[in-house]
């Protein structure tokens, strides 16, 4: 790969996306963008509409509403779309009957890529000659996930798209994985990837967008995603400093030994300095709130699954 | 990532890059078509049936009967009913076994992979008349009657080679019509004997059904001689409705589909 600057160039930008199927909305007005440089990671329980909006970015899906631009151009006008976009939406969806090294084979050929380059990619990803022989009826999910990473590389492309590639590979693939995706974001790739997992993702992640039945119910970056507003405190007289806190108008509940607040560490010192309560602890809350909230959203999806099922 | 350059302002540059040569695509297609276990049977089982009914022609038919036309005829059933399912798998499969999300985020032109298919079957169909040309050529050498050369003609290698083109292009364009390799199959070898029990029946019909019936109209292409003016129209009006149609509505589905 050659040398590039990681400017923070939107490479992918999501307007408006809607899909419906029927009277089931399954994309309801999506929008994001990612940019070079980073991972971007896609998060959503299953049924959340990941796979779908991943599909209509590279029109195997007609959208019903909004568009998508990869670097400003529709993925119809790319030419030769293999050597600039990397795609990965299934790594079931192989021909059983054909040798792993066919499937590349038959790739490189279409974009035009030297028969070496199948070999460079099969090295890549680690699947042996012997391997690489095989048919895909008998690779694990895991082998076809190294295939189609493989794939999706071929082309030496600058945005990655990845639809749940952690999906089936081990601890040490996924690790693998992870320092893959990283390098090629350091040399200035985008890359976009789902997972229903949140560990799998926010290890990665620059960017999180975070989707349930449909919509997108938070995004931006992992920091700010991963930090919670509010603190945790801790007194002696407990009881006096909830008293306080309630005089004072901070809404706080029990949790644990101590009390949880919303309102900032530095907004509830003050309180119990003035009411002269000393403090055994204060700090800001601990980082669990996107985890509560995909926490939520799973809940939420498998409700609606199941009134969906009992209706 | 030496392919895509970042232009200034983020953006990507393409300049540089050419869209893929329908040629290329081609090529791939005929690649697929041998490429798995199936595909490359199907391959052996065409050639090997061209050269078995040849041979046991030769072997069994009077020295009369030996010649180069009728060796070149006694294929084309067999090969009737084969290269159609070349062309109905090397569609279907892209459904049956997903690999259409990968070829067509390849090539997002959907009518260009479907073209690259077309000419693929259409020169696989080439390739096993040439095979037969080339046995029944071997064979008329060895053993042909005295008069086994006798009434060749453009126009019989042209019906001939017609019968073939029209049964592909029908396997092709049942394949695209069902996206489903065993509907397909089933409709193509179904359908004639369906529409001639039809027309049997049907006798009120009767003066219509070489217009209607592919089976009908495609009679005189097989005989020798040449074929009338109401012929050629009949055979016209038939493959209209049997071949250009479906294959019409088979490319509006496979452009409008959602490939998932
Ligand atoms: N053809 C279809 N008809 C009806 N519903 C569909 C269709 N395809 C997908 N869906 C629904 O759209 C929703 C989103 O699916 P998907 O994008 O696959 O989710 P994810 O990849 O996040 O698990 C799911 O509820 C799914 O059942
Ligand atoms: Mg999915």
């Amino acid at each position: 790969m050659g040398r590039r600057t990681a400017l923070a160039g939107r490479m992918i930008t999501v307007d408006s996306v809607s899909k419906r199927y029927g009277r089931f909305l399954a994309v309801d007005d999506v929008s994001f963008e990612c940019r070079a440089g980073q991972v971007t990671g896609f998060l959503g329980p299953n049924g959340a509409g990941k796979s779908t909006s991943m599909r209509i970015m590279v029109d195997l899906t007609p959208a019903s509403h909004g568009t998508v631009r990869i670097a400003g151009h529709r993925y119809v006008d790319i030419p030769n779309p293999g050597r600039h976009v990397g795609v990965l939406l299934d790594a079931s969806a192989q021909h059983a009957g054909r040798t792993g090294r066919e499937v590349l084979t038959l790739g490189a050929k279409t974009m035009g890529l030297p028969d070496s380059r199948v070999e460079e990619m099969l090295d890549l990803v680690a699947l042996s000659a012997t391997e690489a022989k095989r048919r895909v009826r008998n690779y694990s999910l895991g082998m076809r996930q190294r295939l189609g990473i493989a794939h999706a590389l071929l082309g030496d492309p600058s945005i990655l798209i990845l639809d749940e590639p952690a999906n089936g590979l081990d601890p040490a693939g996924i690790h693998w994985m992870r320092g893959l995706l990283r390098s090629y974001a350091e040399r200035g790739g985008t890359v976009l990837l789902s997972s229903h997992l949140l560990h799998e993702v926010e290890r990665i992640a620059d960017e999180l967008i975070l989707i349930g039945n449909g919509r997108i119910v938070a995004q931006g970056t992992k920091q700010e995603l991963l930090q919670t507003r509010g603190a945790y405190v801790r007194a002696q007289e407990q009881e006096a400093l909830a008293d306080a806190l309630a005089r004072a108008g901070v809404h706080a509940v029990p949790s644990g030994t101590g009390l949880r607040s919303d309102a900032e560490a530095e907004q509830i010192g003050k309180v119990a300095a003035t009411a002269g309560i000393a403090l055994t602890e204060l700090r800001p809350a601990d980082g669990a709130g996107l985890e509560e909230m995909f926490l939520q959203l799973t809940a939420d999806s498998q409700r609606d699954t199941t009134e969906g099922v009992a209706a | 990532m030496s392919t895509s350059t970042l232009a200034a302002g983020g953006t990507l540059d393409f300049t540089g890059t050419r869209a893929v040569p329908l040629s290329r695509l081609i090529g791939v297609e005929l690649r697929k078509l041998g490429d798995t276990r199936a595909g490359k049977w199907l391959l052996i089982g065409i050639a090997a049936i061209t050269v078995a009914v040849i041979t046991i022609f030769f072997l069994t038919a009077n020295e009369s009967d030996r010649t180069f036309l009728n060796f070149v005829g006694i294929t084309a059933t067999p090969q009737g009913f084969l290269l159609p399912v070349l062309g109905v798998l090397l569609v279907t499969s892209e459904w049956t076994q997903r690999t259409g999300l990968v070829t067509f985020s390849l090539v997002p032109h959907r009518g260009r992979v479907v073209a690259a298919k077309v000419a693929a079957s259409l020169i696989a169909g080439a390739a096993a008349i040439a095979l037969a040309l080339l046995v029944a050529t071997a064979a008329t050498v060895i053993g042909g009657s005295p008069e086994a050369w006798s009434g060749i003609g453009a126009h019989s290698f042209g019906k001939f080679g017609l019968l073939q083109v029209m049964g592909v292009l029908q396997g092709l364009a049942l394949g695209l019509l069902f996206l489903n390799s065993a509907a397909a199959i089933v409709t193509y070898f179904v359908l004639p004997t369906a529409v001639s029990i039809v027309a049997a029946l049907w006798t009120a019909l009767s003066d219509v059904w070489p217009w209607v019936d592919l089976g009908t109209a495609q009679q005189p292409l097989f005989s020798g001689g040449d074929l009338t003016g109401e012929q050629w129209s009949q055979l016209g009006v038939a493959t209209l409705i049997w071949v250009a149609l479906p294959f019409a509505l088979g490319v509006v589905r496979v452009l409008r589909a959602e490939i998932k």
